[in-house]
This record gives C-alpha cells, structure tokens and sequence, in this order.
C-alpha cells in the first residue's frame, strides 16, 4: 500500500532539478538518516520570513515570566530535565521535537527530558497551537531559555572544577574538563533541586546548526507507546471526583449561526424517570446532568424540548449561488500591474478562466469534544482540549463571572483537531453546567453535536482568469474569492448569555491567500480580490486545516493546467518554467522525481475506455512552507467512482527537527486531503445542518485509500516553518488535474462524488 | 431488580452494577476505568469503542451489558494475554504483536481511532494469520481514521503477520515437546495458503 520511503534523492534524472541531491553540497551524516531526504540549500526563505514576521508570538500576556529560564526548564538531581512547552500536542510529535530541540541544546540524550502537560497554572503562555507553528514559533523560546541554563551550568561547573570555561565539554549532561578524564560533574549535581533564578537575556550562544546531532534525526514519539497499550489518558478519560455527566441540549444540527437557538418550549418533567437527572438552563443554553453517564445520554435524548430555527438558510444546494448575489465587503489583497491591459493582449488562445465552488466541511473530530470544569464561588477549575488553554481561561472567566486567574485551565489531548473544532464550545459548556449544578461535571459532546455544531470551514466561490504570452510565460493572474469569516462567539456563550454573534476581523488567513493564488509563480500581473459576505446568515465557521486553501488550489492549479493544454506544454515544465523561487523548484522537482514524471500536456491522452487514468501536479501551501503533489487517479466514466490510487507529496519547511515526523505528517494530510476533494461536504436545509454523522458526512475509508509517497526537502540552513498543511492545497490541486487529466473536463465543485462527476461528464 | 450481570474482563470476573440496558462501553469506561475502549459516535459507525467479545470484534457503544452476561470482553489493554492464551505462549508478552509494529511503524498520529484500529487488527489475524492486502483493507474498512493513518496501519498489519509466523514457530516448537498441539496455527496457515 505504502512507498513510504520512497528514494526521492532520485535514480531518475530525467528532470532539470535545481535540488542538490546526494554529495551535491557537503553536510553531515546526521540528515541522511531518512531515506527520503533530499538536503539543500538556499537563500530563498523569503515567504516563510516575510509571512512569519506578520505574526510574533503573542508574548505579553498572563502566565510566568518568559525572561526566566526556570519557566522554560528545570534539571533534576538525577541529571533529568523537565522542559515546560506552552504548545499543545495534538498528535503531530511537535512535543517531543520540542524536546529534541531542548535537548539538543543542553547537550543531554532524549531519556533525559520529559514534559509536563499545558496548563495555565504552569506552562509558559507561547500563545495558541496554531497555523502549524509549534516548532516556527514555539523552538526559538525554547532554545534559547536550553542556552541559557546550559551557559549558566557551565560557569558553575568551571567553579566546582576549577577550570576555565572554554575547557569544559557536555555529554548526556556531564560536564568535563577537556584533556582530564575523571574530572567531572553532572548538571544534576550542580544545581540539584534548586531555581535558576536567571534572566534569559537573548544574547546566549546558541549551538550552529552545524553542530547538531539530535535536530534532524529520528526518534520515535513519546506519547505513542502509551496510545497503543491504552495507558494514554485522553481528554474523554479524565474523571473528577464527586461529578456529574453532563450533555448539551440542542437542535440537532446547527442554523444560521446569527441566529443561534431559540428554546420555544421545555418540559423539565419528561426526565423525572430517569434517575438523578436534572435538566439545567441558563438563557438558551440547556443542558441535562447524571449521576451516571448513560442516565445523561438518555436525559439528553428524552428531553422534550422544541426550539424556534427559523429558515433563513440558502441550503447546501444553493449556498454558492446565494454567496455570488450577496452585497460583499470587497477588499483588493493584492494588485501588481496592470491585469485590464494584460488580459487585453493576451490571446485569447492563451487564456484561461473558471469558477469553482469548495463546500463547507467538518473538522469532524474523531472523538467528540468534552471537557471538565469545577467551578466554585470564588475559583474554577477547567480541563480542556482547548489549542489556547490562556484565551480559553480568559473566556471562560469571563462567562463564569471570576478573573482570569482565578481559572486554572489545563489541557488534555482529545482526538485529532485540524483547527478549531467545537473545543472551546465544550469548555465553556462544561463550565456553564458546573456552575449551575454547583458540583463537578464531565461534558462530552455528542457525534451529532459535533457534527451538528461545528465551526467548518466555510464554502467558497472562486474565479479565476490567467493568461501567459506566445513563449508560456505567465503574464496575468486574477482571482476573485467570495466567502465569510470565522465566529467569534461560541455556541455555548451565544445561548447561555445572549451575545451576539460576531466573526472574526478580516485576517490574512481568511482571505483570498496570495501564496497559493499565483504566489508561487513570477507573474507581473496580478489582482486578488475578496469578497467577503456576512456570515451571520450563513453557517458559524473557523480555521479547518489549511483554511481555504484547498478550494483556492483546486480552482488556481486546474486554471494553470487548462492553460498548460491550450499552450501544449507539459504541466510540470509550464510550472517549472514560472517559478523562479528555488524553494518552490525543490518541492516541485521533489516530487515529480519522486513520482517518475513523464511529461505531456494535461489530458492528451485521452481514451474511450470505460475507466480511464489520470495525473496530475499541484502546489500550494498555507502562511508559511512550500508544497507540492503529485496524484494518480482513476475514474470510471460508468459509475462516476474517482480512486486516487498514489499521491505524492513533497513538503519544504526549512530545517526539518525531526523528518519521520514530518513524513507522518505529509502522509496524513494526503489521506485527509483526498477525503476532503472526494468525499467531505456538509449538508443543510433552509433550517439547520443534516449531516450528522458519518453516513452522513462519510470521510475517506481504508478500501479507498491510495498509497503514499511522502517526500521532506530537509533544508538546514532554514528556520523551521510548519509542516501540518501546506501539502492540502497541493493535494487539492493534484487530484483536480489528474481528473481533467483523465476526462478532458474540470470538475467545477468538490467533492468528487460519483453523483457530481456523472452529471459534469454528461454536460460535458 | 433484575438479575445480576456478570462479565468476564480482560481475564477477570467482573460484576456489573449499572443498569442492564446500558452500554457495554459505559460499563467499561466509567465503572471499570478502562482506557482502551473509548466513545467516538455511540453509533456503531466509527470503531473507537471496539472490544473483543469471545474473541470477536464488536462496538461496544451499542452493546447492551445485559447481552454480553457471562461471556468474555477483551478489550485493548488485555490484547497481550489473550494473545499469549490463543498461541499458547509460555509468557505473556509485553504487547500483542501489531501493538508492537504500530508503535515500530510509528502509525499513530492522534491515536484516538487506535484503540478499534489494533483491536480489529488483533481479531483479523486471530483468524486469517497471512491476509492479503485486500483481505485487510476489507476487514479493517469499518474502522475510521481521521487523521489519515491508514497506510502505516496496512504496514503495521502486514509486519505483525509476519511477527505472529516467528512467535507461531516457537510455540510449535514449544508445543512439540510438551505433546499438545497448536490447532489454530494450523488453520490460519492453511488459509494463508490460499
């Protein structure tokens, strides 16, 4: 099924690769030891860097003292560190490359370090988990708070061994007196169980890339064994003593989230039955609790309650045609040129446009969301899934009535979020039960409230217009992109206390994205548009893995292979030829190695028989990052059945810490992403959501799954960037081509469901 | 009052207090704090809450306790002995075999799903000790990944095969001497050889 290691540093040579592959450039065995490395070097690095700098990690906030190694770290009397990580794990292994990152510049061995769990009582505050940035963000505090309690260690060692400090080595946490074996100590013995008490002043020396031996290799996650034995406490395993069980009431399936839910009638005796539930309301938030979780289901499910939904919705089937008409907030992203006059010279045989539609889709965590809260008069105590365990304290407070700090918020891993799913809504309706119960209550969300109540990622229209001149060049870009926002309120706070829905301020992220709109190519005209509509009367949405991105790829990489075709060029060389940027080369040409790329213009090849095959080439990326795809797919003109057979895909996010990590993560998001093109959509009526769960909202399944090839372009001389994402878009736009190259047709709207593939190949 | 439940739990017997209509998951999650089985849609859908009741695979989000009365639960965290039982090993290993090649591989991202994941694997090869891809991708298609981890799961699979073949030959051998025979081996080697 897998190629997984596939050996991308290439027996093929067939593609002019400006990727130094093995020997090319001197470097150290260390970043061989993956199969499918492919180590370069560049001095691109502009879109990570410039992007980067358009968010700092949000620093000046509550939590300890950031300037304080003793926030960062502390090292045991048995030569063991404790390294405290204010980025959560959500089953990437960022935590233990945060470890090997520390680690490595203590100069101590992965047995030394552990961490302990996120929690606002504790941990430093690095802000949220989010956009990928654990290790783009999370690393350099890290390192630097490891340098500087290395350096402090090392002026006590030259004390204690009377020598000077340019003399002193570090292994595993033992420091010795070069030239004079015997003479040595551990770190544990020099400072025990005492504080540092020591500012991190910014200047300590950090170890050079050069010298790193821990960074760029491969130990295995920490939390898997753990996960695989069923010793692993999720979120959904905690108990608190004396608690209730608590679930929600709601409609099943969400409105318009302007709307939130109205409570038309309640009748608090149809519970009396069951024993020790209680029905709790505050405003029309409503929610049951037990003494035993199954009498807390039941409550839920018995309940008789109806609600007002007023049906204001447009309907899955007619969302992008009720987008289209809106008056929109209009915002000019980016204009470079002039596209009017551009577009005017082009030929028209040199030109191509189309709009596309992406559907709303679920996070749809795997394991519904819950969470935990005690909440006392005066203190709260709030056990969460939450990426931002500090701004979710600060919200709760808030809806509780308390300060801050007086909430201790402690994260829990939960299942899988890619984004935010409905973990803050939980949180806050955990809280808000407790205080009404007066006691401990667990909260988990049903599969229908996390379906039904989700933040998806919201539904886009996107057009697009790009022309090249006589020699393939690219000569002008358009991208229109109509959308809504992201909520700002949850669920839970919107019907305990009335407030109002509110989305998001307009942020780079939930806007027509010029990295995967044409940004990678050299393109000297350029216009990007975003028209946004008012999400109120639409469904409540926020960041789904890679926000947006997969319906700006699927729209933008099936135009350039439109164009490819009218040119007659082979899809890989009209990209090759575009890019100058060496960091956008190394991916591509990563991965069109990697997949034996055999060069042809887009569905030249087409054939009468019943199931026919196709490939395509796709980049894209999130903020930050660099990717590409390559995907094999059949389609079966008889049934409207797309396969995906084998993807590849490619990731460069500069100085990879730990590439098998990576890999995962490039193999996932193939598997996610080919989900998403083939099968995601929520569904909703005039009324309310109706995919509920997962026969309602399928995802891909292990018959369907394609092979993978995932490929990391490990470049040292880079600051690490994310890597959970960028391959999405890449996918996204992989798989659309593959389709027109097999069929001749573009698919308009994902997903490829056999239904929408039989209806555009018969209009076709 | 009814009549008392009693289940038999990774090898021990236990007795039930909740109400006989409620779900085995509950019975095993909240009363017996097992973290193996885990509530993922209450549906029987996904797989996350899978058990294995006499030696096959059931959800136990929908299973009554009341219907599993006297029989034997395995769930994630007795996956080695019940392995060691089915192979007649002299000692019970630290972890079953696909736990181990899970972990070699690496396969897990959240790990939510794995719990049904190395469950429904473990039930596979208790029956079929050499699938064919195929036979695997069929078996496993009820249990759901979000994360996308199905293809080190296939490799996963496909090495703790070939695993369980060693540990079958020492039993064989082991079996050999004491004069009993490794009837179960047998048969999944003549359905390997298929």
């Amino acid at each position: 099924m897998s190629r997984n290691q596939a050996d991308a540093s290439g027996t093929k040579p067939a593609l002019n690769s400006a990727v130094p592959t093995n020997g090319a450039i001197g470097r150290r065995d260390f970043l061989k030891a993956g199969g499918a490395l492919i180590v370069g070097f560049s001095s691109a690095g502009v879109l990570a860097d410039s992007l980067l700098a358009q968010g700092p990690p949000r620093f000046r906030m509550p939590g300890p003292d950031p300037a304080q190694i003793d926030t960062w770290l502390a090292i045991h009397s048995d030569n063991t560190a404790t390294v405290y990580i204010g980025y959560v794990e959500l089953g990437q292994g960022s935590t233990t490359s945060l470890l090997q990152v520390s680690a490595e510049e203590l100069d101590l061995d992965m047995s030394q370090v552990s961490t302990v769990r996120v929690d606002t009582k504790i941990s430093p505050n690095q802000g949220g988990t989010y956009s990928s940035s654990a290790i783009a963000r999370g690393s350099p505090a890290i390192r630097q708070a490891a340098a500087a309690a290395r350096l402090a260690l090392l002026i006590m060692a030259a004390e204690k061994l009377e020598a000077p400090a340019d003399k002193l080595t570090v292994a595993r946490g033992v420091v010795s007196v070069a030239g004079k074996p015997g003479k040595s100590v551990t770190y544990g013995e020099l400072i025990g169980k005492k504080r540092f008490d020591i500012q991190i002043t910014g200047h300590e020396r950090l170890k050079p890339v050069a010298e790193y031996t821990l960074v760029g290799s491969r130990p295995p996650r920490n939390d898997i064994p753990g996960k695989v034995r069923g010793t692993y406490t999720y979120l959904q395993h905690v108990r608190l003593p004396g608690m209730l069980h608590g679930r929600i009431v709601r409609p099943r399936g969400q409105g318009a989230y302007g709307l939130g839910a109205k409570v038309k009638s309640l009748d608090e005796t149809s519970i009396g039955h069951i024993p020790g539930a209680r029905v709790l309301r505050k405003g029309d938030f409503v929610g049951v609790v037990a003494p035993r979780e199954w009498d807390a289901v039941r409550a839920a499910r018995e309940l008789k309650i109806t609600w007002d939904m007023q049906p204001i919705l447009p309907g899955s089937d007619h969302v992008y045609k009720a987008m289209r008409a809106e008056k929109t907030f209009d915002h000019t992203v980016l204009q470079r040129g002039d596209v009017g006059s551009a577009f005017g010279a082009a030929p028209a045989s040199h030109t191509a446009s189309g709009t596309f539609h992406g559907p709303y889709q679920a996070h749809a965590t795997f394991g519904p969301n819950g969470a935990l809260a005690d909440v006392r008069p005066d203190s709260a105590l709030l056990i969460c899934s939450s990426q931002d365990v500090y701004t979710t304290r600060g919200t709760v407070a808030r809806i509780l009535g308390l300060k801050p700090e007086q909430v201790r918020a402690q994260y829990y891993e939960g299942s899988g979020t890619y984004g935010h799913s409905c973990y803050d809504d939980a949180a806050q309706a955990a809280a808000i039960l407790s205080q009404l119960a007066g006691k401990p209550v667990r909260l988990q969300f049903m599969r229908w409230d996390e379906h039904g109540w989700d933040p998806y990622g919201p539904a886009h229209v996107g057009e697009v217009r790009i022309a090249a001149d006589a020699n393939g060049k690219l000569a002008a870009y358009q991208y229109d992109g109509w959308h809504h926002n992201w909520a700002a309120v949850e669920t839970s706070q919107q019907l305990a206390l009335g407030t109002p829905a509110q989305e998001w301020r307009l942020g780079a992220a939930q806007q027509v994205n010029p990295s995967d709109c044409g940004g990678m190519y050299e393109i000297p005209n350029v216009k990007l548009v975003n028209h946004q509509v008012d999400g109120l009367k639409y469904l409540k949405a926020a960041w789904l893995r890679s926000p947006l991105d997969l319906s700006f790829s699927f729209a933008s990489e099936q135009t350039m292979d439109d164009l490819a075709r009218r040119l007659g060029m082979d899809a890989y060389a009209f990209r090759r030829m575009n890019i100058a940027n060496e960091r956008w080369q190394g991916v591509l040409d990563a991965v069109a190695r990697a997949a034996e790329w055999d060069p042809r213009p887009p569905a030249s090849r087409l054939s009468h028989a019943e199931v026919v095959r196709g490939r395509g080439i796709g980049l894209g990326t999130h903020l930050t990052s660099y990717g590409a795809a390559v995907a094999d797919i059949e389609v079966n003109k008889g049934t409207g059945q797309v396969k995906v057979t084998h993807l590849y895909g490619a990731i460069d996010a500069g100085l990879a810490v730990n590439p098998a990590f990576i890999e995962n993560q490039i193999s996932g998001q193939l598997v996610q992403a080919t989900s998403r093109m083939l099968k995601e959509e929520v569904t909703f009526s005039k009324t309310n959501v109706t995919s509920l769960d997962w026969n309602s909202y399928p995802i891909l399944r292990f018959e369907e799954c394609p092979e993978v090839t995932p490929i990391v372009v490990q470049r040292i001389d880079q600051k690490s960037t994310g890597a959970g994402e960028e391959v999405m878009a890449a996918t996204a736009g992989a798989i659309a081509c593959a389709f027109f190259d097999a069929t001749g047709v573009h698919m308009r709207e994902y997903p490829l469901t056999p239904k929408r593939v039989l209806a555009t190949l018969r209009e076709a | 009052m009814t009549r008392e439940i009693r289940i038999r739990v990774n090898g021990q017997l236990k007795r039930v207090e909740s109400a006989p209509e409620t779900p085995l998951l509950y019975v095993l999650t909240d009363e017996m704090h097992l973290q193996g089985p885990r509530f993922g849609c209450g549906l029987a859908q996904c797989g996350s809450c899978s058990v294995l009741l006499d030696g096959g695979e059931i959800r136990s989000c929908v299973t009554p306790v009341s219907s599993v009365n006297g029989k034997s639960v395995t769930t994630l965290e007795g996956l080695p002995k019940w392995y060691a039982e089915q192979k007649k090993l002299a000692n019970v290993p630290e972890l079953h075999p696909i736990q181990r090649t899970v972990i070699e591989e690496q396969a897990v991202q959240c790990g939510y799903c794995y719990n049904g994941m190395i469950v429904k694997a473990a039930e596979l090869l208790s029956k079929n000790s050499h699938p064919s891809d195929q036979e695997i991708r069929t078996a496993m298609n009820g249990h759901l990944c979000r994360c996308g981890s199905y293809p080190r799961m296939m490799k996963a699979i496909r090495r703790a095969s070939e695993m369980m073949h060693s540990d079958t030959r020492a039993a064989e051998s082991a079996d050999t001497d004491s004069g009993e025979l490794a009837v179960s081996v047998a048969t999944g080697d003549a359905e390997a050889a298929r």
